[in-house]
């Protein structure tokens, strides 16, 4: 049975290491030199006993040129080449692959094996959206409230000579038909929105996964909570990816609970009440750090979102009638963007987000420039923006969440057009 | 004699608006809320068309088209699906329906669809 592959290269590097030519350790090890070469280069597999021959030769442990890790790198490497047709991959050279850039190795290892959950995901996702029972039922059950309501409204308005027990008979398939839109909507709605966890669909973002973390605890991270607890909760979280990024937000929380203690900073938000750059001048720090501390404190219903300087949303804590774009940008009207392009200006605004009836909200948003690399290195931008309920009168900007899902037909900004009927045409 | 419709809609309230426009159109419309009294209807008394809603329970929209098309004695009835989805249009259309309606419908397109298909201009 041939040893591992890239004995070879072991035997090459410990050759060399002790200093011996070619030629003399085939010569010990009875071979010709010629054949070592071939199998030093990986390009000949050793039997047992010439291995056994040239560890002597070498005056070293056999199982020291075991490479049981590579050994698995270059399966898989193998495996992944089959699954893509081995189109012009050189698998005869996998073993010199992995020697010379073992990174770059498990680097395509850990993307092919991510491609394949992705394809199972996206094969679950597919199936559960064409066979999911629930769901097939309950978009049978609106269309078919919806389509009722639609005929009998539209008997009701174009039959003006309507027989009376005509009409009534229609006024009240009409009421009940509503009453099934009603419910069939909420309970679609609720199965979307709270669905299946994360792990069961296989399939989220490391953000999402950190979001979903911090949902569970209430968006707080008490300032006094050991470190221990919080650690194995985050070592919980399913990818790497989320794991970094949720110790990257346990640590800035511990940064903005050092600038606003929880004692002081409840002082101010009892005299400052929720404006943002008010408690950041008392403490002496970043708005942004205030915001976060805002958005984490019981009692005031704050969301927040936050973004870097391409406008991706970084965080994302919802507040009630204010749904966030879970998926791509969010809507370019929204005021986070508006502080994103003109930073250290606060922008404060009431907005009424598309699709949530008269319900309103003030935000407050602030953005700033850092170079963390000094002068000479990249400018990198942040801006936050804090959402409340509405508190007060004063003009309104309309805002959505994000186009795909915006029914404002009259929208200046929209960039893609809405999966939903247009609304507020003008 | 007025023409005779079939209607086949386990949805009561969108079956009496069907009925209710298609009787004020001078049409005689029976009615079945699935496919065993569906399919003994259609024997009792032979429409001029029918009208045959995709999901219902029990039998499917797409067996009780597939039964009336396998009896000689209807297989060249005219028959509309009430239909939700694209998918389900590609099906019907290959099981033999005629005329196709997606829900939810407008009314004067399904009285229209009805007059075509009964030749009544």
């Amino acid at each position: 049975m041939p040893l591992p592959a890239l004995t070879g290269t072991k035997l090459r590097e410990r050759r060399l290491a002790a200093g011996l030519r070619q030629s003399d350790v085939a010569a010990t090890a009875g071979i010709s030199a010629s054949y070592l070469n071939l199998i030093e280069h990986n390009r000949r597999k050793v039997t047992p006993e010439v291995m056994e021959r040239l560890a002597d030769a070498l005056s070293i442990d056999r199982q020291a040129l075991a490479e049981g890790k590579d050994a698995v790198l270059v399966a898989d490497l193998r495996a992944a080449a089959a699954r893509g047709g081995e189109q012009g991959v050189e698998v005869e050279r996998v073993d010199e692959f992995v020697h010379r850039l073992p990174g770059w190795a498990a680097l395509l290892v850990t993307l092919d094996a991510r491609g394949l959950a992705l394809e199972r995901a996206v094969e679950a996702l597919n199936d559960r959206m064409t066979h999911d029972p629930h769901l097939s039922q309950s978009l049978h059950e609106l269309l078919s409230s919806l389509s009722s309501v639609r005929a009998t409204a539209a008997i009701l308005a174009e039959t003006p000579d309507l027989e009376p027990d005509w009409a009534a008979r229609f006024h009240r398939n009409l009421h009940q038909d509503s009453e099934r839109l009603a419910a069939g909507a909420e309970a679609l709605v609720g199965f979307l929105d709270a669905g299946q966890g994360i792990e069961e669909q296989g399939i989220a973002a490391p953000q999402e996964e950190v979001e979903d973390w911090l949902r569970g605890r209430g968006w707080a991270l008490a300032d006094g909570e050991p470190t221990a607890g919080l650690e194995d909760e985050i070592a919980r979280l399913a990818s790497s990816a989320a794991r970094s990024l949720a110790r990257a937000h346990v640590a800035r929380a511990r940064e903005d609970a050092a600038w606003l203690p929880e004692a002081e900073f409840a002082a101010a938000l009892e005299d400052l009440g929720s404006d943002p750059l008010a408690v950041a001048d008392r403490f002496g720090c970043s708005p942004l750090a205030a915001m976060r501390r805002m958005a984490g404190a019981a009692g005031m219903q704050a969301g927040l979102v936050a973004c870097d300087g391409s406008g991706t949303l970084i965080f994302r804590k919802p507040a009630t009638g204010f749904p966030l774009p879970r998926f791509g940008s969010a809507c370019p009207l929204w005021p986070l963007y508006a502080a994103l392009g003109r930073p250290m200006q606060p922008v404060e605004a009431r907005v009424q987000m598309a699709g949530q009836s008269d319900r309103r909200h003030r935000v407050v948003a602030w953005g700033e420039v850092r170079h963390p690399q000094g002068l000479r290195g990249p400018e990198l931008r942040e801006a936050a923006m804090l959402i409340l309920p509405d508190d007060g009168d004063g003009p309104v900007t309309r805002i959505g969440s994000s186009c795909r899902v915006c029914a404002r037909g009259d929208c200046p900004a929209r960039r893609e057009p809405s999966i939903l009927a247009s609304e507020g045409v003008a | 004699m007025a023409q005779h419709v079939l209607l086949i809609e386990d949805e009561p309230n969108i079956a009496e608006a069907i009925r209710f426009l298609l009787t004020r159109d001078g049409l005689r419309v029976s009615h079945a809320a699935e496919g065993a009294a569906a399919l003994a209807l259609l024997h009792r008394d032979p429409p001029d068309m029918v009208i045959l809603d995709h999901m219902l329970p029990g039998m499917s929209g797409l067996e009780i088209l597939s039964a009336i098309r396998a009896d000689p004695a209807s297989r060249d009835l005219p028959v509309m699906m009430l239909t939700a989805r694209g998918r389900d249009r590609e099906m019907a259309e290959r099981a033999g329906a005629d005329r196709f309606m997606t829900k939810p419908f407008a009314n004067a397109e399904i009285v229209a669809e009805v007059r075509s298909m009964l030749g009544r201009g």
